[in-house]
């Protein structure tokens, strides 16, 4: 029945439902998640009709136990920002177009209002100034939550990131830690061209002292800008902007505002036993698209979003490649010194299942090139579906014509 | 009606601005410079008609055992670096009256983000000998745990944030911290310390610009001595020096002779009722000469020439004029002197000695403190270590302990 409930509604409706949703898990008895429906459809002020249907089948109100419900990215991050603010007075939002414009992509939607201008702070034009401000900020006590328009600017704030941030904790022997989150969109977005275009994910993650983490789906989103956020380490938190306005299903389980999700763990999205396909971010969704493909062939994929950068989830990714003795890496990013590479070599393989492998890994990368703008050109410099197919074929050491 | 008769202000974003029919450029510099506030003569002697906060004879006579204490400091590690007993350090000489004039100014609340030639402030607010020898000499008592190179001194309790190697970084940190005490309706400022060339960095801008805009409580404290390494400030800009900037940005500022401490005391003071009640910025400009070498790995005879460095060692000591002021009102004398000098000498030799000779940091302290708990690849990476220092124990340092 609530499947009628349409994504637009969802957006606009998504406060008013959420102090609903958050008494869900005090709820065990069927009974109790009846009127709660209820209050549901009333809050989606979804017609009498349907409500009155729902009453009916209310008596098996087990069939809405497991109510799917589905949520864009930018709401699951909105959320996600909203929730943890409201906990916590410490944290505090700071970037460009974050407060006013409610946001460059919208993640920041409706945050200013809410919050005020001490708590959502419109920064001037210098990266540099408002990261080193914003760890200033840290080093204090308080939580920044740093918006940068996209990673590329953040080259311009590297220095602090690195040397201010992640490097602190260390230096300062445990004295002043740095409780500060960088958010913003990372890799490839469509037709923006080479400085636009970048995926910093290997240049934080060797860094240590900081945390890199890259969700994929509305889960991810929720559940690990919340864990990044609540972490005392500095944290980069690299999302994509073509996943925004993506729709993912999600459990109630996600929306609970408690709900939060460990750092440096993998998800397998997809049990498989012939071949592993490790992504993250974006790629996770082609590497599914992917093995869906290669079912029809008869290979059985299975997809690992990483989640998480560094720390790289080794178990699993080894646990994974243990079982199928077939490997491949996706990632949009260029591929010298990046995460195929690393996962390859250190992180797993090499070092700890090379005797496992039936085939040499393949690595599926961005060209090694500055990201061209025509979208003919620009199709060509990232993977593709296909590519990825292609590459499982190889290890599966079945021909690809 | 109204905009057509009086034509002659601009009402624009930024406010009403008059129209003029002449062309007339703003020139780059001033006919002349801006003035620079001073209390206390070359001799020590109180100019007339001066306005300085008072200072009584308790708070007079600590400033000046805490210069006499720095100068002292300074010199004698410098020597200890020079016989190889440590491997680096970098002085203050020339510099002692900004650095302990402004920490007297200033509360025990507020919070100072220092560039690496302010260790007066933390020497003001207790930090020990000890503890200064300890950091130097990278021992086990080193509240750094032996990370960094001598004079990146920390102290949480103090409220003096560990010292960074990199330029201008601390300037917009205050500045957030300043924010977050503005948050947190404390009564207390963010004070941060650069030299003449810190102000070239980028983030020197940012951050007075980002001061100006959200009106933190920060005072901006330039130690203008002269030179960047060997980069004299002719080379650095071509601005009136640091103090005519901060109107570029929004930001109330003053120039100070940096060499008078009563003068360095006042201004600092005055500066931070304004930062804290009127939540604004402060920029301070404080000229001075830096009479040290940049740092030990500096022989700034290379670039100057040896009699400028002498003249300001000797007659513009700003260590001996506060001397001077403080025995006009018989608050000082020789003896007082020498033995306030010999005290110094002997405790700071007696800490030096006993740093020295003290453990070093364990081999687990290489790997805790990259994150807030200790992830398991840097587990596994000291196991190794420790089993292979086991196996082969010629190859490691013997007084470092597992």
């Amino acid at each position: 029945m609530l499947g009628i409930v349409r994504q637009k509604m969802l957006e606009q409706s998504l406060k008013k439902i959420r102090p609903a949703v958050s008494v869900l898990r005090s709820y065990s008895s069927a009974a109790k998640q009846c009127s709660l429906i209820r209050n549901l459809c009333t809050n989606l002020k979804i017609s009498r009709k349907i409500v009155i249907s729902g009453r009916c089948v209310c008596k098996n109100a087990y069939a809405y136990a497991n109510m799917v419900m589905l949520m864009t990215v930018r709401e699951a991050l909105n959320s996600a920002l909203d929730e943890e603010m409201s906990a916590d007075s410490k944290v505090f939002l700071m970037g460009e177009e974050v407060g006013e414009y409610q946001g460059a992509y919208k993640i920041t939607k409706g945050l200013l209002d809410k919050y005020g201008p001490e708590r959502v702070l419109d920064t001037p034009i210098t990266e540099a100034g408002f990261t080193g401000i914003a760890v200033g900020a840290a080093y204090y006590g308080v939580k920044p939550v740093v918006e940068f328009m996209t990673f590329n600017f953040s080259m311009q704030a590297i220095d602090h990131i690195i040397n201010s941030a992640a490097k602190t904790n260390y230096m300062s022997s445990g004295q002043i830690s740095v409780p500060i989150v960088f958010r913003g969109p990372n890799g490839a977005a469509a037709g923006v061209g080479a400085q636009h275009s970048q995926c910093y994910a290997a240049w934080y993650a060797s860094c240590p002292g900081l945390k890199v983490l890259a969700p994929y789906s509305s889960e991810d989103a929720r559940g690990l800008l919340k864990a990044a956020i609540r972490d005392p380490d500095p944290v980069v938190f690299l999302e994509n902007e073509l996943l925004y306005g993506e729709s993912f299903p999600i459990s109630d389980e996600v929306l609970d505002s408690s709900f939060c999700l460990p750092i440096g763990k993998a998800k397998i999205e997809r049990k498989g036993k012939d071949v592993t396909i490790a992504a993250y971010s974006k790629m996770v969704g082609y590497a599914l698209k992917a093995a869906e493909t290669l079912e029809k062939d008869g290979i059985d994929a299975e997809v690992i979003n990483l989640r998480s950068i560094r720390p790289l989830d080794r178990s699993m990714i080894n646990a994974s490649v243990r079982k199928t003795n077939r490997l491949v890496t996706v990632e949009e990013a260029f591929p010298q010194h990046g995460v195929g590479a690393e996962i390859w070599f250190d992180a797993s393989i090499v070092e700890e299942s090379f005797a496992y492998l039936d085939a040499p890994v393949e690595r599926i990368a961005g060209a090694d090139v500055p990201m061209p703008y025509a979208a003919n050109l620009e199709r060509m410099a990232v993977p593709q579906v296909e590519d990825i197919v292609r590459a499982a074929k190889r290890t599966c050491y079945r021909s690809v014509s | 009606m109204k905009a057509f008769i009086s034509c002659k202000v601009l009402d624009f974003p930024g406010g009403k601005v008059v129209f003029s029919p002449e062309m007339r450029f703003l020139s780059e510099s001033p006919s002349v410079y801006s003035q620079c506030y001073r209390v206390l003569d070359d001799n020590g002697q109180l100019i007339s008609h001066s306005n300085f906060v008072p200072v009584s004879e308790e708070v007079a006579v600590k400033m000046y055992s805490n210069m006499v204490t720095l100068q002292t400091l300074d010199t004698i590690f410098y020597e200890a670096q020079r016989q190889g007993r440590i491997s680096f350090y970098v002085t203050s000489i020339g510099e002692e009256a900004i650095n302990i004039a402004s920490a007297a100014a200033l509360t025990s609340d507020d919070i100072v983000f220092p560039q690496y030639r302010e260790p007066g402030v933390l020497l003001w607010r207790g930090f020990t000998l000890q503890e200064f020898a300890n950091q130097c000499f990278g021992n086990k008592a080193d509240y750094g745990k032996g990370r960094q190179m001598p004079i990146h001194y920390g102290s949480n309790k103090l409220n003096y944030f560990t010292v960074a190697s990199t330029i201008a970084t601390q300037i917009p940190h205050a500045v957030g911290a300043a924010y977050s005490l503005k948050m947190d309706k404390k009564d207390a400022c963010a004070v941060t310390y650069f030299g003449d060339g810190g102000t070239s960095e980028g983030d020197f801008h940012a951050a007075m610009n980002f001061a100006a805009v959200t009106e933190s409580p920060v005072i901006f404290i330039c130690r203008n001595n002269g030179w960047a390494i060997s980069t004299p400030t002719s080379d650095q800009f071509r601005s009136d020096g640091i103090a005519v900037r901060g109107q570029a940005y929004g930001v109330r500022s003053i120039r100070v002779d940096g060499n008078d401490a009563l003068a360095m005391y006042s201004a600092v003071h005055s500066a931070r009722q304004m930062a804290v009640n009127e939540h604004r910025p402060i920029l301070i400009e404080a000229v001075t000469y830096r009479v040290g070498h940049h740092s030990t790995s500096d022989d700034s005879t290379k670039y100057r020439p040896a009699n400028e460095i002498e003249w300001w060692r000797m007659a513009r000591d700003p260590v001996t004029r506060f001397r001077m002021w403080i025995e006009i009102n018989g608050w000082w004398g020789s003896e007082a002197e020498s033995q306030l000098r010999s005290s110094i000498r002997s405790q700071l030799l007696h800490a030096i000695q006993i740093a020295e000779r003290a453990e070093k940091p364990p081999v687990n302290d290489l790997f805790t403190d990259v994150y807030d708990y200790i992830p398991s690849n840097l587990r596994e990476q000291e196991k190794l270590l420790k089993e292979t220092i086991n196996r082969h124990p010629k190859d490691y340092p013997a007084d470092v302990p597992i």
